[in-house]
């Protein structure tokens, strides 16, 4: 019970922050996704694809994937790295009686809630736009929860690794802005070459892309890709372990 | 250990790679006591505040804060403290009523207790009119005040003051020593780090003068002058200014009398500055 009142002890802040600044935050969050959408789903066309299903069916759930990759990483990375570099309030909470774990927990709310407006406001327009072939399900959900929980422990592991705000620029060209295009959220990964699809699946946004694919689209892929939910939450763990370790040893 | 010591560390030590930072502190502050830390800019005041505070480890030695071992209680410690850094840090996205009401749920200060104890302390320091304003909206002074509340709504046993004047105008300096005093005639510890002298010694009942990472003086301002003297001679040399001290007046007139060049000679009370300078042969603020 503590646990939890801490959590929200540190979230609290961040849920202020998006309450006065929403309706900004709101439209950042769904832009991309649209544009994404209108350039690479009715843009370029292509026709059903080998699963069945139209390519706006198909790259929808890649952009829901992607969409909880860029809001959730943003959104906790951008606030907590002016929070601790230059507001300094970080390290305000770091002398509070709190846990470690809950302060790892807490700080990553704001990128989960954020990727979930996201992906449900695209997941809404997708469902608009492909009735027949998406599917809202408490898996496609679960997915999507696990996502943004993921690409925000991520985003909370580059603010406190960041020694400079241009440090956090490089991480995202490097890391964030080949994921968001190689990692099969606009094209099946299987359909390229073997070694290339080896080091995509040591990505997480891969593993993201798989399961939200196939919970939103069930009847096209009826096997549902477990191993990869299980290396997504791994993945998760790895992040949340990083981040207690760099936060107990003031590595940050 | 002694109860009526707040703050007991010994031994302590941290290194920064090559660089010793503090180099086997030992101080005692006592209870209700306000207490100056004083040095030049990099002789380890900020860094001993941060490894109290528990925002840096040490490397060695122990650090007890109202009789609670750092090393083996940190949440329990951290709950007797109260810090206020050198930097304003205020979260500047929201307005001072959410930054105090974040500090208050860090501690897990129940509602009902928080909104009072925010409009007890904001009444005290004068701030309930910009409870709702933007961090931003308000001056240097007036948002240190605001970190002073967030850091005493949990009623600390012992509040850390890093250099809280640094950077604000004489108005706003003032100003913050009245605050200053008003929380320690209220029986709180004040730990206060500065290089200024005057604030150390306007403010300070005991002062700690750090240099290199170790405690080079330690006693009340009043008799560390009384060590070095108490009455100062300034007078130059080769086109260089010199200083000697006496333990009388008459001591100190006698010495000038006999120079030779009368010109530019100041008889003037020893201040800690003298103090610093005697000790550690360079100036307050000189030193990196």
């Amino acid at each position: 019970m503590t646990f939890l009142k801490e959590v929200y002890a540190v979230a609290w802040g961040d849920m202020r922050f998006l309450r006065h600044n929403f309706l900004s935050i709101l439209i950042m969050s769904i832009m991309s996704p649209i544009l994404y959408l209108v350039a690479f789903g009715y843009g370029l066309r292509t026709g059903s694809t080998d699963i069945g299903v139209s390519y706006v069916a198909f790259v929808i759930p890649g952009i829901v994937a992607l969409s909880s990759l860029s809001s959730a990483f943003s959104s906790t990375s951008t606030r907590m790295n002016v929070q601790r570099l230059y507001y300094k309030s970080f390290d305000e909470m770091m002398m509070c009686p709190l846990s470690l774990s809950a302060i790892v927990v807490g700080k990553c709310m704001l990128g989960l809630v954020r990727g979930l407006i996201s992906c449900g406001l695209l997941y809404a327009i997708g469902l608009c736009l492909e009735p027949g072939d998406l599917v809202l399900s408490p898996l496609f959900i679960l997915c999507v929860v696990c996502s943004c929980m993921v690409f925000s422990l991520l985003g909370m592991s580059a603010a406190l690794l960041a020694k400079s705000h241009q440090s956090m620029g490089t991480f995202s060209s490097l890391i964030i802005l080949p994921m968001t295009f190689l990692c099969g959220t606009f094209f099946s990964v299987s359909s390229l070459d073997p070694v290339f699809q080896g080091i995509l699946y040591c990505l997480p946004l891969t593993h993201a892309s798989q399961c939200i694919r196939a919970a939103a689209l069930p009847e096209a892929i009826p096997e549902f890709p477990w191993i990869s939910l299980v290396v997504l939450l791994a993945f998760g763990v790895a992040f949340f372990l990083l981040n207690h370790y760099l936060l107990k040893t003031r590595k940050v | 250990m002694m109860d009526d010591d707040i703050i007991i560390i010994s031994d302590l030590v941290k290194k920064f790679g090559e660089k010793t930072a503090i180099n086997g502190l030992n101080l005692r502050v006592h209870r209700g006591e306000l207490f100056g830390f004083l040095g030049p800019n990099g002789a380890g005041k900020t860094t001993t505040v941060r490894c109290i505070s528990t925002l840096t480890n040490f490397d060695s030695g122990s650090v007890f804060v109202d009789g609670i071992d750092l090393k083996k209680n940190q949440t329990a410690a951290k709950n007797r403290m109260g810090v206020i850094q050198q930097q304003i840090s205020l979260d500047k996205d929201l307005t001072i009523r959410e930054n105090m009401i974040s500090h208050a749920m860090y501690h897990l200060i129940p509602k009902k207790e928080r909104d009072a104890k925010i409009k007890e302390l904001s009444d005290y320091f004068g701030l309930e009119e910009y409870l709702d304003k933007p961090v931003d909206s308000l001056s240097g002074g007036w948002k240190k005040r605001a970190a002073i509340v967030c850091a005493m709504l949990h009623e600390p046993a012992v509040l850390f003051l890093d250099e809280p004047t640094s950077g604000l105008d004489i108005n706003a300096r003032r100003l913050l020593w009245d605050v200053v005093k008003s929380l320690h005639a209220k029986g709180t510890t004040v730990f206060l780090t500065t290089h200024y002298i005057e604030e150390a010694e306007a403010l300070c009942d005991r002062v700690g003068i750090i240099n290199h990472g170790k405690i080079i003086a330690l006693d009340e301002p009043k008799k560390l002058c009384e060590n070095v003297g108490n009455v100062a001679v300034e007078y130059m040399v080769n086109g260089k200014t010199s200083y000697r001290y006496f333990k009388t007046d008459s001591e100190a007139k006698e010495f000038v009398s006999g120079l030779s060049d009368m010109t530019n000679v100041l008889i003037r009370a020893t201040n800690l500055e003298d103090v610093f300078v005697e000790l550690t042969g360079s100036s307050v603020g000189s030193q990196k």
